[in-house]
């Protein structure tokens, strides 16, 4: 297979410049895979398919009757990310998330931000992820986002924009591991001359993480990873990464509070555990301090954890930072806490509750992406120009009954990265999810999850709606010459 | 101690595993075998059908189903049937959704040994052609038995470990009895004509149906009904025999709750460890001077009340939590 039939459509292209112009960063890569044999390619995308069928690496598929597992879908064709590009969008993550920290942390303390002014506080209060239940909290070392996902796009113009913040429970970064082990495994030859990064120290980083949250008083912390269960869409990676750290995977039924300390049922007893790795929503996490009908989580957590008996990775409540109308305020955020003009750019807004806003979302439907405040996993949303007008419709009424929870910004022009389709290549967009722990320091594994929509024109990333991934390469060295930070102006 | 303590579910999932892949071996290989024996016998020879479903002990729900114990209508009941809850194919079904459960406790390998199964499986047609039977048989105990060799070689031989090969051993175990109690009454009114071609063509069938043909040929030569019992229910090396398998299993409970041999900590321990003396002690010939049947109803009966007290000792999810906090010393700081 080669590149000479390859369009880059007047888009962003991560590995071409323009027709027949690779990017310096690709130029090894693009010649590494025109040297195969003919058929190679796709006998190795084959291979690979049937490694992840092998290894049994599929999400579950809600509201899908017939067979309810999925391979999630793998290019073989790597996105590489040049160092110095890297470098930026590396210290850009550290910024926000310090920054998003010390706002959840204020909000559930003093509220300056709401008291100065910055952000209104009935947008505050009015988010459905903030809860009051956290107010007066400290959680160790007063760190509320152990584990960030941060969605990046670059736009047209090759600027690089913060999409969301996936503050709560972000997933996909076992992908991130799994994909690299793929490549490697059935497609070694393309490694051959560059030196990528590695990720597999992220297992290391996140035990780190969790062990230095248990309370000074435990001798020998026991941490634990808590999972909604088989039937969640992320079971794969709970137990994956369960696995990895060499931790025990938990359900809400394993556990139980008693005299204010959370302990494990096993075959001897009852056993203590100081830190909980939890991979389920704050509002499944305790019935007797949120939903009171989940059958989820473990009655009692909240006032354990409140006491300081057991720590929880993340720490309840930090979704207040990731609701997607205070996203808007994000920039307002750094400036605010770090007195720094934000290094990660923010995509434009729009926020319905705001009367101006709303008007024109309401008049310019067709042109908008709309997402509900609150939504995750590509549900919820509106994308403006592959909209019919029935659709836009049903969003307008929605937006008029509830303009707190919508949002719109203009519809991006995601980058491309080539991608196999049956025997050819072609274009398709995606965004990267770069991880960020947040411990004694900052954290940033290199590279990330690269989602991408395989459906031709698809803007749509998410695993749910037929979106895949590929392997993301940070390379170590830099090429010379080429960076201007945030893309050309 | 140097390994983690073990969550009761997972000990619970890991003790299923072993049983229902275990169980997945047996019914391919006494499919497998009576497919081979019938090439033997004379064709109105068909009782041998009926008899594989008897030992599965699920014949009232195979009447209600399928009615004739035809070739093919037993074969898809035992083997592709997703309604009957102990066929190859609900077997491997369940095997993976309980390995998937506790993914992060074995190894890797296992896990992608028994999805492989899993697909395998449930990649066939429900209907495989006759040449096609012998094959797939094959393979799926060769599954199974890889399953079994990553168990032993990629997995730490620790609590979770033992929890496993108990499921296994007992479940091997029972299997055993069950081939036994249907085939011997089955063969017995051939007694008279004992030396046929026949008659041997079946015992040796019986045999191979737990792989022991050549074992029982090394220690006891020619084919002998009575022999036969012997071996199936008192050899102590014959890794299929009922007394060997208590023995292991026996050792397996004693790993796990660290109590010597000889004595024991909870009921299950007690069940297991009477049993085990019993078979020590037991002459074969006044098992069947008072009855080979009555016997393995009792065999039986004695297995399933481990089986409950497994659960009660180790898996149940406690009520009472208060007391089981006071009580525990050894995880409390």
């Amino acid at each position: 297979m080669r590149f000479s039939s390859y369009q880059t459509g007047g888009l962003y292209d991560e590995m071409f410049a323009a027709d027949d112009l690779p990017r310096p960063q690709a130029r090894l890569l693009l010649d590494t895979i025109q040297s195969l044999s003919e058929g190679q390619l796709l006998r190795c995308k084959v291979a690979a398919e049937q490694l992840l069928l092998q290894m049994g690496i599929t999400f579950n598929v809600y509201a899908d009757s017939a067979g309810t597992e999925r391979i999630f879908p793998f290019d073989l064709v790597p996105r590489i990310v040049p160092a110095e590009e890297w470098n930026w969008v590396e210290r850009g993550l550290r910024q926000r998330i310090h920054a998003l920290n010390e706002f959840i942390d204020d909000i559930y303390h003093d509220q300056k931000i709401l008291k100065d002014g910055v952000i209104p506080s009935e947008v505050i209060l009015s988010a459905a992820s903030y809860r009051p239940q956290c107010l007066g909290l400290n959680p160790p070392r007063g760190i509320w986002c152990h584990i960030a996902g941060i969605d990046l796009v670059r736009d047209r113009d090759g600027q690089i924009y913060v999409l969301e913040d996936n503050l709560r429970v972000p997933s996909g970064v076992s992908y991130v591991l799994e994909n690299r082990e793929v490549l490697k495994r059935t497609f070694p030859q393309v490694f051959e001359g560059l030196a990528v990064r590695p990720v597999n120290e992220y297992p290391s980083r996140l035990l780190e993480t969790l062990e230095s949250l248990a309370p000074a008083s435990a001798a020998n912390a026991r941490a634990v990873v808590l999972t909604p269960g088989v039937h969640n869409s992320a079971y794969f990676e709970h137990s994956f990464l369960a696995q990895q750290m060499g931790l025990q995977l938990v359900e809400g039924r394993d556990l139980v509070v008693s005299r204010g300390a959370v302990y494990m049922r096993t075959t001897k007893g009852l056993e203590r555990v100081d830190v909980i790795y939890r991979r389920i929503d704050d509002d499944f996490l305790d019935p007797e301090a949120f939903r009171a009908d989940s059958l989820l989580g473990v009655p009692g957590l909240m006032a354990a954890y409140r006491s300081g008996a057991v720590a929880l990775a993340n720490a309840p409540g930090n979704g207040v930072a990731d609701d997607k109308v205070i996203y808007a305020y994000v920039p307002d955020i750094v400036r605010y806490y770090e007195g720094a003009d934000p290094i990660l750019r923010n995509v434009p807004t729009y926020l319905c509750w705001k009367d101006s806003d709303r008007r024109y979302v309401l008049e310019n439907l067709e042109k908008l992406v709309v997402k509900a405040a609150n939504e995750s996993g590509g549900y919820g949303m509106l994308v403006g120009p592959a909209s019919t007008a029935e659709q836009r419709e049903e969003f307008a009424a929605k937006i008029q009954a509830n303009p707190r929870n919508y949002i719109a910004q203009p519809t991006l022009a995601f980058s491309r990265v080539p991608t196999i389709i049956d025997d050819h290549f072609e274009g398709r967009h995606v965004d990267l999810r770069p991880y960020v722990l947040y411990s004694n320091d900052i954290y940033v594994l290199p590279g990330g999850l690269t989602r991408v929509a395989l459906r031709k024109g698809s803007l749509v990333v998410n695993s749910s709606q037929g979106g895949g991934s590929k392997d993301t390469w940070v390379l170590a060295n830099p090429i010379n010459g080429q960076f201007e930070p945030g893309g050309q102006q | 101690m140097n390994s983690k303590p073990l969550l009761s579910r997972v000990a619970d999932s890991l003790y299923w595993i072993g049983r229902y892949i275990e169980r997945a071996d047996n019914v391919a290989r006494s499919v497998g075998v009576n497919l081979q024996m019938m090439l033997d016998l004379p064709a109105e020879n068909t009782g041998q059908w009926q008899a594989l479903v008897q030992t599965s002990g699920d014949n009232q729900i195979f009447r209600e189903r399928y009615g004739a114990a035809t070739q093919d209508n037993v074969i898809r009941f035992l083997v592709f049937d997703r309604e009957n809850t102990n066929s190859i194919a609900v077997c491997a079904n369940v095997a993976r959704e309980n390995a998937r459960s506790v993914r992060d406790t074995i190894s890797s390998e296992m896990w992608e040994q028994v999805n492989q199964m899993y697909l395998l499986i449930n990649s066939s047609p429900s209907r495989l052609a006759p040449d096609a039977l012998p094959e797939f048989f094959y393979r799926v105990r060769t599954e199974c038995h890889l399953f079994q060799g990553l168990t032993d070689a990629t997995m730490s031989h620790n609590e979770a470990w033992n929890f496993l090969r108990l499921g296994r051993k007992l479940e091997r175990a029972d299997k055993t009895t069950r081939i036994l109690d249907v085939k011997y009454y089955m063969l017995l009114p051939a007694l008279s004509d004992v030396g046929t071609p026949y008659d041997d063509v079946q015992w040796s069938a019986v045999l191979k149906s737990v792989s022991g043909f050549e074992m029982y040929r090394k220690r006891y030569g020619r084919i002998a009904p009575n022999r036969i019992v012997e071996f199936l229910l008192m050899d102590r090396e014959f890794p299929r025999a009922v007394h060997y398998c208590i023995n292991c299993a026996d050792e397996c409970l004693h790993a796990i709750t660290g109590i010597p041999a000889g004595s024991f900590s909870c009921v299950s321990e007690q069940r297991l460890g009477l049993l085990r003396s019993e078979l020590h002690y037991t002459h074969v010939d006044s098992i069947l001077a008072t009855g080979l049947h009555e016997f393995l109803d009792a065999l039986q009966v004695k297995m399933n009340r481990i089986d409950t007290a497994i659960l009660e000792d180790f898996f149940a999810v406690r009520a009472d939590v208060e007391a089981a906090t006071g009580s525990t010393g050894s995880g409390q700081r």
